[in-house]
């Protein structure tokens, strides 16, 4: 039996998974059934950083990965930001870095600059 | 010029509640921002996490402020970025200074407080030892690190377990630093589970409970070291319990404290127990026609619960100068906090100003497990009651009180909170 | 070659170099710190004392009376926070009673005007958050408070635009004598002078050894502070003393010019005078005994707990005379050296007179300083203010309503600051409750603009204090 707190949300359900069955108790809603069960079987998370960016009144624009992304991989994906720069304008949703270590998750804009 | 309503701060709750206004029929709102844009803190909190409760998914900090700005654009609000309310009078004029307009005195008929919440900084807590450059609040390291690209810390302590704080200690790993630990001087986590969850255990961080800093040294002007020791049931550090840290950063997560200068100054009744203002069931302040909403009245820990309390807000200030008056303050029912309750906003119900229900927040003094939270009059008398599976002091909670329960209430009404 | 040398800057080395500006000399001043004010004079308790402590005869006596009765008309010709508030030594038994007789016996024999014991009853009227155990006071209407680092700033301000030449970091190393000269050294640099002044404060036995044989001993003695919130300035309308003993002038709680509540300090010796830690038994100890005069002050209100370091010595009065000739020392300068540093400064000049410097005054020399202070201003001052200038109408500390213009007015004034802390000393932002959280990287991001330094150099305060570290997205993570 592995316990965890669910992350899916504010609330924070403590979760009990069965790692055999994949049998998920102390969630209150769905999401949380699919949290307790992934995060046994592959475990994900939403990557959110920054990326350079020129001509803006800012010099780093927010980003977030369009998916979650396979939890081992978050440190090498946060390596890769290193490498764009984005030159404003840009608008929430432009995509920063396509395909991101070939996960097929894309690493998007979140704010206009 | 006369503005129906003025609102201070372009943060969450101000958006929110200059929306809200314009959608109850106001036209003549200015919303005024002392920075050079709008969405406040949001802009440098760009983790997710944000909008679940009200959009049904899940945004980024800066991304939920978009929500709010993308709509004032189809409205008439005048946003009035790059300036500074110095002072408000009870008369509703609204003092600003601003590179581009000087000095302006604004007449409003109706004032929004939305100044948001500071960090309280190391002299608050008093942390024995030396002065270097890297005792950072979180909020600041934050600033530099998402939105002026600078790396301000490497190898880093965090000391208190706010929500800001374990946010940091996942950016800071991210960003290639090492966070070697978070110290609680409470018994639990002043931040959300999941939050402990996603940014400690994720990366391995330890966080002390009921451990506080007890020295910071430095070496050539900078955090060389922080001496973290256990403390006891009175949160004295125990002699013998020291470990020392080598790192060159101390970042502080340590509370936030509503600002209102503004407030205070323009006469405007503060609760010591939330340090904001004391407000009425539609968010009213003491001052009549002056309304507040968001961290200013009291800290939240999450944003979409500031945007619907100040669309509630919004909605009064609308009301207020549609019908152009008041409600009475003479009928009031007081509210106040019982056994393990430590405020509640608001702190004043109207019940002849109450429509269906009054969505009451507190927070709780300590952990409890399945409880029971009772409401109850000065005669004793019991008028509602909720149950929990748990609280926990780090968790804001609510409860939706309908109208005749104010009605029926005889003197004030207290909320407390027991184990069942 | 230089007419006189003086070695250190805090507020008596400023005060001299302010004293000589007035005359046709050439003069220099070697600061071993970043920024001036960075020992005493930047973390003590802010009193311009009235003059009823020390021993009648000495030069202390003498220094302390005569620089409270400049220090109003200084302040007001320098632009310095000043006020007059007045103090009251608290008296809780009977011996405290005698205390503060023989305080007044020395206040009288010291020339010190007004004072007074009054009654507990007297005393809780015009100071009415006072213990109700206090049973009587000695009240001195002469004494005040002041900006002690603006204090000194003002002065070195004003000798920088007379034609005193500061260089900072510029830690003296030796100094050798040659017929008619000295030979400064810091480092490889070297500078001669026919004059030079010892004010280096903890570091005086140090350079006057360079010279001289050993003629006393600085022993450093630590304080800590608590600085209260302005919610908390009115707590005391007075400088509040508890009765002397012998490790000092005891706890103090008092209120401060930029409207704050100050308490401290302790005093505890210690042997490295260059770390000015507080402790947690220091700290508990001020607010135990602060708590004995105003039980009422609400420490919850902090937002800032520091330590000084006095720079006492092993002799009873302020060390001031010439060991060698040509060479005077201002050394062991303990408290009241704050209040006493205007006329310590005039008397050094009157020393080296007798000592054969010819001090021929200026025709016109700069006397006095103004600094546009925007919160202070009236709604047309600010609105003309603007108009001339639109940076002062962008209010960057929020805490303090400090502009952009004040700022930058900051970084461009007589002795340039190289710290975001350097910035607050002269413009007053991080003072606030934030403790310049908010305003913080924006002061850094002006004063490099306008300084011409990168942000990865900016200091927050002294040599090494860097802030920021690099980039993000610099590549090279582990």
């Amino acid at each position: 039996m592995a316990e965890m707190v669910c992350i899916v949300c504010p609330r924070g359900c403590r979760l009990t998974v069965d790692e055999a069955s994949g049998a998920v108790t102390g969630n209150s809603c769905p999401r949380g059934e699919a949290y307790g069960r992934s995060e046994i079987l592959d475990p994900r998370r939403v990557y959110t950083g920054t990326v350079r960016i020129n001509g803006a009144a800012l010099p780093r624009c927010p980003v977030k990965s369009s998916a979650p992304i396979k939890k081992p991989l978050i440190m090498d994906v946060s390596r890769q930001m290193d490498k764009v720069t984005l030159s404003s304008p840009v608008k929430r949703g432009d995509v920063a870095i396509k395909n991101v270590l070939g996960t097929g998750v894309d690493i998007i804009v979140t704010r206009d600059m | 010029m006369n503005w129906e309503l003025i609102v201070i701060g372009a943060g969450p709750a101000g958006l929110a509640a200059a929306l809200a206004a314009y959608d109850k029929g106001l036209r003549k709102i200015a919303v005024i921002e002392r920075d050079r844009y709008a969405g406040g803190i949001l802009n440098q909190c760009i983790h997710n996490g944000f909008g679940l409760h009200r959009f049904k998914e899940e945004l980024t900090g800066p991304e939920y402020a978009l929500r709010f700005i993308d709509r004032l654009k189809d409205t008439t609000i005048e946003l009035i970025c790059d300036t500074m309310v110095l002072h408000i009078t009870a008369d509703r004029q609204v003092h600003t200074v601003s590179a581009e307009n000087g000095y302006q005195v604004y007449s409003a008929d109706s004032i929004f407080l939305a100044m948001g919440c500071r960090e309280r900084p190391r002299g608050a807590i008093s942390i024995p030892g030396d002065r270097p450059a890297g005792v950072f609040t979180a909020g600041t390291a934050q600033r530099y690190i998402n939105l002026e690209g600078y790396m301000c810390a490497r190898r880093v302590v965090i000391l208190g377990s706010g929500d800001i704080g374990l946010i940091m200690a996942r950016r800071l790993t991210l960003e290639g630093a090492k966070v070697l630990c978070c110290v609680e001087i409470m018994p639990h986590s002043s931040g959300l589970a999941r939050n402990i969850s996603q940014c400690l255990k994720d990366f391995d961080i330890p966080l002390y409970l009921n451990h506080t800093v007890t020295e910071v040294t430095s070496a050539n002007g900078r955090v060389s070291s922080v001496t973290v020791s256990e403390v006891d049931e009175n949160r004295a550090p125990i002699p013998g319990t020291q470990k020392v840290f080598d790192c060159d950063t101390l970042l502080l997560s340590v509370g936030l404290i509503p600002e209102n200068e503004l407030s205070r100054e323009a006469g405007i009744e503060i609760d010591p127990r939330t340090n904001g203002p004391v407000v009425y069931e539609n968010m009213e302040t003491s001052m009549p026609g002056v309304f507040a909403g968001g961290n200013v009245v009291h800290v939240h820990d999450l944003v979409d619960y500031v945007s619907e309390e100040s669309a509630r807000a919004g909605e009064g200030a609308a009301k207020y100068v549609l019908s152009g008056k008041t409600a009475s303050n003479e009928v009031f029912i007081p509210i106040t906090n019982g056994e393990n309750v430590s405020y509640t906003v608001p702190q004043r119900v109207r019940p002849a100003n109450v429509e269906g229900s009054i969505k009451l927040f507190f927070r709780v003094r300590n952990k409890l497990g399945a409880s029971v939270i009772k409401v109850s009059d000065t005669s004793g008398r019991q008028l509602a009651a909720f149950r929990r599976v748990s609280m926990s002091p780090g968790e804001m909670e609510n409860i939706f009180l309908p109208k005749d329960v104010f009605e029926k209430a005889l003197g004030s009404l207290c909320v407390s909170a027991s184990e069942a | 070659m230089y007419d006189v040398i003086i070695v250190g800057c805090g507020v008596t080395g400023a005060a001299t170099a302010f004293t000589l500006s007035r005359y046709r000399l050439s003069v220099l001043v070697l600061e071993k710190e970043n920024d001036i004010a960075m020992g005493a004079t930047r973390a003590n308790s802010a009193i311009i004392h009235a003059g009823y402590d020390p021993e009648p005869g000495t030069l202390m006596a003498r220094l302390n009376v005569k620089g409270c009765e400049m220090a109003q008309e200084l302040c007001g010709r320098l632009d310095v926070p000043y006020k007059n508030c007045g103090s009251l030594v608290l008296a809780f038994d009977e011996k405290d009673i005698e205390t503060l007789h023989v305080l007044y016996e020395r206040g009288v024999k010291n020339g010190v005007k007004q004072l007074e014991i009054i009654s507990g009853a007297r005393l809780r009227e015009i100071e009415p958050n006072v213990s109700q155990s206090a049973a009587a006071a000695l009240y001195a209407p002469t004494s005040g408070i002041v900006n002690p680092w603006e204090y000194a700033l003002a002065m070195a301000e004003v000798a920088a635009l007379n034609g005193v030449r500061f260089l900072l970091s510029h830690p003296v190393t030796s100094i050798s004598k040659h017929d008619g000269c000295f030979t400064v050294s810091c480092g490889s640099e070297q500078f001669d002078a026919r004059y030079v002044i010892n004010a280096a404060g903890v570091d005086s036995a140090v350079v006057h050894e360079m010279v001289a044989e050993k003629a006393f001993a600085i022993t450093p003695s630590r304080g800590d502070y608590f600085l209260l919130d302005k919610s908390e300035g009115s707590r005391a309308m007075h400088t509040l003393f508890q009765c002397p003993g012998p490790a000092g002038k005891g706890v103090l709680v008092s209120p401060t010019v930029h409207g704050n509540l100050l308490v401290g300090p302790n005093a505890v010796s210690c042997s490295d005078a260059h770390r000015v830690n507080t402790t947690a038994d220091g700290l508990a100890f001020v607010k135990q005994h602060a708590l004995k005069s105003v039980p009422s002050v609400n420490f919850r209100d902090t937002i800032r707990s520091f330590a000084g370091m006095r720079a006492n010595s092993d002799q009873n009065d302020f060390i001031i005379g010439f060991p060698v000739p040509r060479f005077l020392d201002l050394a062991g300068i303990k408290s009241p050296g704050l209040t006493c540093a205007p006329a310590t400064g005039e008397y050094a000049a009157e020393l080296l007179e007798k000592n054969g410097l010819e001090l021929i005054p200026k025709e016109s020399p700069v006397t006095s300083r103004r600094k546009i202070r925007f919160k202070e201003l009236s709604i047309a001052e600010k609105q003309r203010l603007i108009a001339e200038d639109p940076l002062y109408g962008r209010v960057i500390c929020r805490c303090e309503t400090v502009t952009e213009g004040e700022i930058v007015e900051a970084c461009h004034s007589p002795i340039p600051p190289v710290s975001v802390d350097g910035i607050k000393r002269r413009a007053g932002t991080g003072m606030g409750r934030c403790q310049g959280g908010f305003c913080g990287p924006r002061v850094l991001e002006i004063l490099c603009r306008e300084r011409g330094i990168s942000p990865l150099d900016a200091l927050k305060d002294g040599e090494g204090s860097f802030i920021l570290f690099g980039e993000t997205k610099a590549g090279g993570r582990t």
